[in-house]
């Protein structure tokens, strides 16, 4: 049995606390060289965490680093920051403790790497940062422990495999180096596990108490949820009595776009003046943190929000979780409802609220998954190449380093622990001169092998360019949204680029739950003014479309099984009901395709349940597929279990293009030049350091600042088609927006068969998605048409085309 | 070849859809801004090592205008190279290329502001050149009249999809960018909108040229 330091110990007892059976097993497991630990929120992971280094610390002999705290958000080492100080000061520990971020100053920066404190919270970017310096050594010298949070989240994304690669090279730094990671509930703890560990070493996996099963239900409404949409809207009065039947509730949407709308109906609802407030990504930094803060204090009794508030403090008030729309995701929805657990062992409370008719049948199958406890997950694929490619340049520009133990390096790394060394060699070779097939760069490679063999930066200047474009977020190209003033007015938040190109002046959108007017573009700003009156036009700004996940949608067709849905609302039921009388509904061995007429044109709906984006791409492939074969395809719409397309020929023989080789060649034909490819690659090239990350000073002289990524993709395409990027690519484009990897899925499970049904007229289940937002037209000769008949009614409209030219 | 008829200070001229310019009644051809060696030069310069096609490319696109219209004269209408080492560096595929398209014509160099020194393989090189009532010029001298000049990159957006464009109003032509690694400067810009008349045209380049009111 391990014992706290009495200091350490009297402090717990002063304040009543005892300490929970899995902070004590994490003090005696201090010694291990990995530990990850899952635990509940509110079950003071964190403490956890940072026990073991509290008590090796307590006598002050330790010199220089001791503890290394990484999490995925800076406002959470901020706060982790103030949390630990409260023992350390009042127990008088000799503790000192400092947070480094992307908003820490330069003078505190450069302090933290000569004079390191006692315990750093930083994150990922910031890390790779510092291991980026030829003093590293200096600064992580006597280096310990170091505590990854939220580790589940960071292992999702490419941060993590940032971060792991960092860990990598700390351990050469720091042999006798221990990793502790902390998850909140996870589908394959195993994997986080070895994603955690310095491979081939073990990692124990720790699971504290998951207190009790949550108390999780759908919300009842006495008006049934629409057709189609995805606003919600009808359960506004349900969600308004809810809200005053709590203390403190939180709002989950999926989109940015969904939360502005839903936050702006609830607002018109909100007789009684009830504090809410509105938090998501797109909003400005200090208007989010005016919102945390408020509801740290406890003054607000609402907070509409997207994923922005996924992770991050613990609320102490909190006793409701509202999911509106399907949760998509069960782990994530899962993780959503353990935001409710404001006390341990008290079960938390959540509601999902389907925003129309299928979310429904959605819903109930997640509310099943949560009591199964079936948490969704898919493996990740090997460690990403590009990330790879941002380490070795970082790598560099901390100092010479030698290649076999590089590769050694990365290999210890789980995500990493399959690369060949064909594979790291090209990575090396993409960082010293491109790794062309044509050798264009060998005066003025990037980097170049010394005598010793050993590689450097040939240019030491290069240094200084790529720490300016470390990390792996990809920030879509944003403006910012102000408020127009005579001296620059207030910040509202940003939006893309592309919508804000669509803009002209008088249009409305809604941004911070405000409706604002369009009124210029200036230096990089849509300027807008304050119109509370008018009904805004436009509300998009794409966040982040979450595919519902493949085991979420197993569950439905296997719900659509059932002879009766006792569980369902009726109007669910009667409708699935009404679908097996003149269709049939779509089943997990095959593949169910419906063809009718509507309003004069042939559609064919194809009933793939492969999520969101696989069935976007299924949509474009086919329509494709279409225009060859002369089905003159008009346009689709997709949603997460069907892709509806409409044309003037009827399908008579949809085999043909369902030929998985047919298909696999459509990607890699026509949509290789899609936008969602180039979209793809431009990450690749961004993280690999190929192009520069868009910066506010560069976009001002506009011309020439940046490379349009577009270009050398069709450039790379077409004289290097095997280069690396492109591979990366292509394997991006197995998952996100792409997701080919679904649709290989669907073609494995359906395995040849094809159910198609001819009907005279539209389905029950096909109904909605006429009403689906987001309708693609088929575009190839069309879209030159438009832009031809847009041109010419310009021309006309301005008289332009009266002149003599 | 598909492009947009217009006649400027009186000569009969074709805006292509590739980017270049076409007098028929001279047989001249007009391409600006080709930036050879662009990628060489980023990369002498610390920058990444960009794919090193971009040479290739822009003399294939050339090429097909050439062949197609077989041009007793071709303008380069200045920054045809990306600097003076840009040219020392040129792979000797690419100036093969080159002076296979020179041959049996005439080729003028105009000079731009990356590339002021002549250039060391044939073919003339003036800071500009009149021709009928036109004179072909790098940048636009802002009093000028039937002036063809290049330098600006210039693009338009329509629909949501932004191309480079040639600018035209009734005194002046300005080219877009025929180098393939070449950004561009959008047409709501001070410079340009500065430079065009109130009822200027951008004629967008891509599949077909398309003209329309110069976005501001």
């Amino acid at each position: 049995m391990f014992d706290l330091p009495p200091a350490l110990h009297d402090w717990f007892a002063a304040k009543g606390w005892s300490i929970h059976p899995h902070q004590q097993a994490m003090l005696e497991r201090a010694d291990q060289p990995c530990t990850l630990l899952i635990a509940p929120t509110g079950g003071g992971k964190t403490m956890a965490g940072f026990l073991p280094t509290l008590a090796e610390l307590a006598d002050g002999r330790h010199e220089g680093l001791h503890t290394l705290y990484i999490s995925p958000l800076k406002a959470l080492a901020a706060d982790i920051k103030r949390n630990l100080r409260t023992p350390v000061e009042e127990i008088g520990l000799p503790i000192r403790i400092d947070d480094r971020t992307g908003d820490t100053p330069a003078s505190r920066r450069r302090r933290q790497r000569a004079d390191p404190p006692h315990i750093l919270l930083t994150t990922p970017e910031s890390l790779a940062l510092l291991i980026s310096y030829p003093d590293a050594e200096r600064t992580f010298r006597g280096l310990q422990r170091v505590v990854v949070d939220e580790i589940h989240a960071l292992a999702e994304s490419k941060r993590g495999d940032q971060l792991m690669l960092a860990l990598a090279r700390l351990q050469t730094l720091c042999p006798n180096l221990r990793r502790v990671g902390l998850s909140a509930t996870v589908d394959d703890p195993q994997a986080i596990a070895q994603y955690l560990a310095h491979h081939p070493q073990p990692c124990e996996i720790l699971l504290a108490d998951p207190g009790p099963a949550p108390d999780i239900r759908m919300l009842e409404t006495e008006e049934a949820p629409p057709w189609a949409g995805g606003g919600a809207a009808y359960a506004i009065p349900a969600v308004m009595q809810q809200i005053k039947a709590h203390r403190t509730t939180l709002i989950f949407h999926n989109t940015r776009a969904q939360a502005e709308i839903f936050f702006r109906n609830l607002w018109l609802a909100n007789d009684d003046a009830l504090p809410i407030g509105i938090h998501h990504g797109s909003l400005d930094r200090t208007q989010r943190e005016r919102v945390e803060a408020a509801m740290v204090r406890g003054e607000l009794r609402a907070v509409i929000c997207t994923g922005s508030l996924d992770l991050g403090i613990d609320w102490g008030d909190l006793d409701l979780v509202i999911q509106v729309g399907a949760p998509k995701n069960v782990k994530r929805l899962v993780q959503r409802i353990g935001r409710a657990n404001h006390r341990y062992n008290a079960p938390s409370k959540a509601l999902l609220v389907p925003a129309n008719r299928f979310e429904v049948v959605e819903c109930r199958a997640a509310l099943e998954a949560v009591r199964d406890n079936d948490l969704d997950g898919s493996p990740r694929g090997p460690g990403p190449r590009d990330v790879l490619c941002q380490h070795i340049l970082i790598t560099a520009c901390g100092g010479p380093f030698d290649a076999d133990a590089l590769f050694g390096e990365v290999t210890s790394a789980g995500a990493y622990a399959a690369l060949s060394r064909a594979e790291f060699d090209a990575c090396l070779g993409f960082c010293a001169t491109g790794g062309y097939a044509l050798r264009a760069y060998d005066r003025w490679q990037r980097l170049q092998q010394r005598a010793d063999g050993r590689w450097q930066l040939r240019d030491p200047r290069a240094a200084a360019r790529i720490r300016m474009n470390l990390g792996t977020i990809q920030d879509a190209d944003l403006i910012k949204v102000r408020l127009k003033r005579s001296r620059g007015g207030k910040p509202l938040g940003e939006v893309e680029e592309a919508f804000a190109a669509t803009l002209t002046p008088g249009d409305t959108f809604l941004i911070g739950g405000q409706t604002v007017r369009y009124e210029s573009l200036r230096e990089m700003t849509v300027e807008v003014t304050r119109n509370a009156g008018k009904k805004p036009k436009i509300a998009v700004f794409s966040g982040t479309k979450f595919a519902t996940s493949t085991q979420l949608s197993h569950r439905i067709l296997e719900m659509f099984r059932q002879d009766s849905w006792p569980d369902l609302p009726r109007h669910t039921a009667e409708w699935l009901a009404l679908q097996r009388e003149v269709s049939e509904l779509p089943r997990a061995g095959s593949l169910l395709i419906e063809s009718f007429p509507h309003q004069g044109r042939a559609h064919l709906c194809i009933y793939g349940f492969a999520g969101r984006n696989a069935q976007q791409t299924l949509g474009l492939l086919l329509t494709k597929r279409m225009e060859e074969l002369g089905l003159d395809p008009l346009g689709f719409v997709a949603t997460d279990y069907a892709t509806l397309i409409w044309g003037l020929q009827e399908v008579t023989d949809p085999a043909p293009l369902f030929e998985p080789r047919a298909l696999r060649d459509g990607l890699e034909g026509w949509l290789a030049g899609n936008a969602v490819m180039k979209r793809a690659f431009r990450g690749a090239a961004t993280i690999a350091g190929l192009i520069e990350r868009n910066t506010p000073g560069a976009r001002k002289n506009g011309r020439q600042a940046t490379f349009s990524s577009d270009i050398l993709y069709d450039t790379l395409r077409r004289y290097d088609p095997d280069h690396l990027l492109l591979d990366i690519t292509r394997e991006e484009a197995l998952h996100g927006l792409v997701d080919f990897g679904r649709i290989e899925e669907m073609l494995d499970r359906i395995n040849g068969r094809i159910t198609l049904r001819r009907l005279q007229r539209i389905s029950p289940l096909a109904a909605p998605l006429l009403l689906e937002m987001g309708k693609v037209p088929v575009k190839g000769a069309a879209q030159e048409k438009l832009l031809q008949q847009e041109a010419a009614a310009l021309m006309r409209q301005s008289g332009l085309d009266r002149l003599p030219q | 070849m598909t492009g947009y008829d217009f006649t400027l200070a009186g000569a009969r001229l074709t805006a292509l859809a590739s980017g270049a310019l076409w007098w028929a009644d001279h047989r001249l051809l007009c391409v600006s801004d080709l930036h050879l060696g662009k990628s060489e030069r980023h990369a002498r310069c610390g920058g990444s090592p960009l794919p090193p096609y971009e040479g290739r490319d822009t003399l294939r696109r050339l090429e097909t205008l050439v062949t197609a219209l077989d041009p007793a004269t071709v303008v380069c209408l200045g920054d045809s190279f990306d600097d003076d080492a840009a040219v020392r560096a040129l792979p000797a595929e690419e100036l093969d290329q080159l002076r296979s398209l020179m041959i049996r014509r005439r080729w003028i160099w105009i000079e731009g502001n990356h590339d002021p020194a002549p250039v060391a393989f044939g073919g003339e090189t003036l800071a500009e050149l009149a021709c009928g009532p036109l004179t072909f010029r790098h940048i636009a001298a802002p009093a000028a009249r039937a002036e063809v000049s290049g330098h600006y990159h210039p693009k338009a957006r329509l629909r949501s999809a932004a191309r480079p464009c040639f600018l035209l109003d009734r005194s002046r032509l300005i080219l877009p960018a025929f180098g393939t690694y070449t950004g561009g400067l959008r047409s709501s810009a001070p410079a340009l909108t500065a430079l065009m008349a109130p009822d200027a045209l951008a004629i967008l380049t891509g599949p077909t040229a398309l003209p329309v009111p110069m976005p501001r």
